[in-house]
């Protein structure tokens, strides 16, 4: 029986994450125009959902303090209540909303992994466009500098450069960016080395064309592809980064809500049979899934794959 | 099997291609036949659908494609209601197939023997080391250098014409009964060319297979086939016997094919300025190789030097060279008679100007993520500081030069285009420039013939309109005989001969020349026969290849 119900529940929530994205395919088709407004029309329902879901976290995200009904960091019941109609989540360990701070959470959680993401990308992308288009002295010297960097493995590597410098957020940013950029740099460099030999950058050569046209007009729009995609994929990977440095106790601090360590906080609960514990996680797998249904549809266009 | 002379029996046969959700016919109702012993060949521009017929013939349709009606009767057997198991046993071993580029299709990892021993050791046909004395026996058939050790080769450590050799011996390798020879020649040059032809002559007389020879070069297949049939999109225009169809064609199309190689240009003045651009005794070298020794020739005003060689004489470097690509060891180019920097980092922005070039793959030379308009714009909008309203005016213009409406054309990407209409916006590319000179870079080796003519006939109408001096590189000597003014004839990068189109081709010619311009496939049918006993009574020496 009670598989039959859990089968049931998620026939349920498919239907319902499709009608959902259904709805919210056409409200964006019709909110848009022009070329926009055809590509979301052709868009894929996974690919409105992810879309869907990313809107919502947005909204979420801007508007933290109108949403939630508690603030953040501030005792407003007794220790681990149940969910009830004031506090909707419960309470956690120190009696703050939790409710709360889910939603302030993806203010940071989101904000910190989506900054260091695209952070990461610019780096990594800019560096490695160069380097396969100046190439000679300055790509081998920026090969070689990324070879050693990858070399340490980046977990310790992040720990050490987070005691060395102190862990703020900022520095968090930019410590987990500058790590990642390696990879990013890796992957930007062996692409566009493939587009660098065609003839129409050596016709663009000839034509007396700047570093900064030929990279951006000629050789960029070649290499956008597999960029997004990794893009997608280097954004969960961040993700776990900072979850796995704040379970450590560097990453985000306390009390700053983050969903990361909303699990661990909490983790107890989970032995009494309730699930609120589960639901920061949830969120991140969510997201993270969202994502990769935009980026799939993304490179299933920018690659040409239409046939 | 009613007519035991009969191999091959294809009857209303029709093959669908898939365009988007749509299946659009590829082959509408074509029918073929084969004797035993015969040579058929399959003639028709790029998209008149004989390779997929020629793939049909095996019972194969590529991806994307579906045989949808008619039947395919090889010996008795309907291939259409064949099983796969069945093709298979039949494919390798009684219907081979040779492919267009041997360079592409050999498997890089593996040496040429481990290759060919696998169709006939699978098929059972011979154990493995009968199949490697047979391998070299079919080597030395094809006249392959060092028969006994080639085999052992990897296709990197082999050139392009043994390679094509090589594969054709593969084929054979099951002694079958019908050979597809889909354009095997198309990618070598004309010296190569010859022996290459003259091998697959040979074996396939030898034997007694029958094959299906396709290609877009009506000359070639004048030497191999007995009959040839003609297509134009799918259908058949006309078949006939090869001397009867060479001498009485029947219909508008095949008269406008056997056409195409009379265009000629009408013969231009002397030259009576300066050169645009000369060469001083250039010499130049990858690292240590050196490619090119002292290399001099003048290019003039609305004149077009054709640089004709074999690949590797240096033809393209000369191109490099003088675009400032590959700076010279020694000597200078001048333009207008002031000396370029050797790198083209240090020219000007109207030395760059002055100097375009065309490319030869018009699919790697057009940027696939831009359009028309941004691909021909760009150069206006850089050199002549075109903006808006005039920048688009002057595309339209540019477009309407080369024979393109600019209302369909302007916002298309390169991948909607054919490839003649690529050529011809690499073409505008090198106009929006306003240059005095622009190299063409085998600009119509990858175009069939009758594109390849309206591309040649548009350049020599440019020429003349805008003043321009050309450097046409080139190993097709038909292209040189319609185009050219003036010759240089380059070998393992010297120059060995140079002068006006008439003076070099009227005899006597250094030998170097004269093997080139013999090896001109010719439209006579005993052409071939004539030339290879002309060549052993004469024991010319062939190309450094053979």
């Amino acid at each position: 029986m009670g598989m039959i119900f859990t089968l049931l529940w998620i026939a349920v929530a498919l239907t319902v994450a499709m009608a959902l994205a259904l709805g919210f395919r056409k409200l964006a088709t019709a909110a848009t125009r022009g070329e926009t407004s055809r590509a979301l029309r052709d868009a894929p329902l996974t690919a409105a959902f992810g879309m869907m879901v990313i809107v919502i976290y947005l909204i979420v995200a801007i508007l933290a303090p109108l949403i939630a009904p508690f603030p953040e960091r501030e005792i407003v019941g007794t220790q681990f209540q149940p969910w009830t109609a004031e506090h909707w989540l419960g309470t956690d360990a120190l009696g703050r909303d939790l409710f709360s701070r889910m939603v302030y959470g993806t203010r940071n959680t989101v904000g910190i992994a989506f900054a260091t993401t695209a952070l990461a990308f610019l780096i990594g992308s800019v560096l490695g466009l160069l380097a396969a288009t100046v190439g000679g002295w300055l790509d081998q010297g920026m090969s070689r500098l990324v070879d050693v960097l990858m070399a340490i493995p980046s977990l310790i590597f992040a720990l050490l450069l987070l005691t060395i410098f102190g862990t703020s957020i900022m520095t968090l940013i930019l410590v987990i960016a500058v790590i990642d950029s390696t990879r990013v740099f890796r992957l930007a460099r062996a692409v566009s080395e493939g587009v660098v030999v065609m003839d129409y950058i050596e016709a663009a050569r000839l034509r007396g064309e700047r570093l900064p046209y030929l990279i951006t007009r000629e050789i960029l729009p070649n290499v956008t592809a597999p960029l997004v995609a990794e893009f997608g994929l280097r954004f969960c990977f961040v993700f776990l980064s900072i979850s796995a440095l704040s379970f450590l106790g560097l990453g985000i601090q306390p009390p700053t809500a983050d969903w990361g360590s909303m699990v661990r906080e909490n983790a107890t609960l989970i032995t009494f049979g309730d699930i609120t514990p589960l639901l920061p996680a949830g969120a991140i797998a969510l997201l993270t899934v969202a994502v990769n249904f935009v980026v799939d549809w993304q490179l299933y266009r920018a690659s040409g794959l239409k046939e | 099997m009613a007519d035991s002379d009969l191999l091959l029996d294809i009857r209303d046969l029709r093959i669908d291609g898939k365009a988007g959700d749509d299946w659009l016919p590829i082959v509408k109702g074509v029918n073929l036949t084969l004797k035993k012993g015969e040579v058929l060949g399959l003639i028709g521009e790029s998209g008149a659908g004989k390779s997929t017929i020629g793939l049909a013939a095996m019972g194969f349709a590529r991806d994307g494609c579906r045989i949808s009606g008619g039947t395919i009767d090889f010996d008795g057997v309907d291939l259409r209601k064949s099983s796969q198991d069945n093709l298979r046993r039949l494919r390798g071993k009684r219907i081979a197939y040779v492919a267009q580029s041997a360079a592409a299709s050999f498997n890089p990892a593996h040496k040429l023997m481990e290759q060919y021993v696998e169709a006939p050791v699978r098929h059972g046909v011979m154990g493995r080391s009968e199949a490697e004395r047979d391998a070299v026996e079919l080597y030395r058939k094809m006249q392959l250098p060092n028969p006994e050790e080639i085999g052992f080769r990897f296709p990197h450590q082999v050139s392009g014409g043994q390679l094509q050799r090589a594969m054709t011996a593969m084929a054979m390798s099951c002694r079958p009964d019908l050979i597809i020879f889909d354009e095997p020649t198309t990618a070598l040059d004309v010296t190569t060319q010859i022996e290459v032809l003259a091998a697959i002559r040979d074996i396939v007389e030898q034997f007694g297979t029958s094959a299906i020879y396709i290609t877009h070069d009506l000359a070639v297949v004048a030497q191999m086939a007995d009959r040839i049939k003609i297509l134009l999109r799918g259908e058949e225009v006309e078949e006939a016997d090869t001397r009867t169809m060479l001498a009485d064609p029947q219909e508008d199309y095949t008269k406008s094919l056997w056409a195409v190689r009379s265009f000629k240009r009408s013969a231009q003045d002397a030259p009576k300025s300066e050169p645009v651009v000369s060469v001083r005794n250039v010499s130049a070298s990858y690292g240590p190789v050196q490619v090119l020794d002292d290399v001099s020739f003048d290019i003039h005003a609305r004149r077009t030097v054709a640089v004709v060689g074999e690949s590797g004489s240096g033809k393209s470097t000369a191109a490099r060279v003088i675009t400032g690509l590959l700076p010279p060891t020694h000597g200078e180019v001048l333009f207008d008679g002031t000396p370029l920097p050797a790198d083209y980092r240090k020219r000007t922005r109207d030395q760059l100007r002055h100097a375009q070039m065309i490319y030869q793959m018009a699919d790697t030379a057009l940027n696939p993520k831009l359009t028309i308009r941004k691909l021909i714009g760009r150069p206006a909008q850089m050199y002549l500081g075109l903006r808006g309203r005039k920048l688009n005016e002057r595309i339209r213009e540019l477009l309407h030069l080369i024979e393109m409406e600019p209302d369909e054309f302007i916002d298309r990407l390169p991948s909607e285009l054919s490839g003649g209409q690529k050529q011809r916006i690499g073409i505008a590319r090198a106009l929006a420039a306003e240059p005095r000179f622009i190299i063409c870079d085998e600009v119509t080796s990858a175009l069939d013939q009758i594109v390849a003519e309206g591309i040649l006939k548009l350049l020599d109408r440019l020429q003349g309109e805008l003043n321009l001096a050309y450097m046409f590189i080139t190993h097709d000597l038909a292209t040189v005989k319609a185009i050219a003014d003036d010759v240089v004839v380059m070998q393992k990068g010297r120059v060995v001969e140079q002068g006006p189109k008439e003076e070099m081709f009227r005899p006597p010619h250094h030998p170097y020349t004269d093997l080139l311009l013999s090896s001109v496939p010719e439209m006579d049918p005993d052409w071939l026969t004539n030339l290879l006993e002309e060549r052993k009574s004469k024991d010319h020496p062939t190309s450094a290849d053979a």
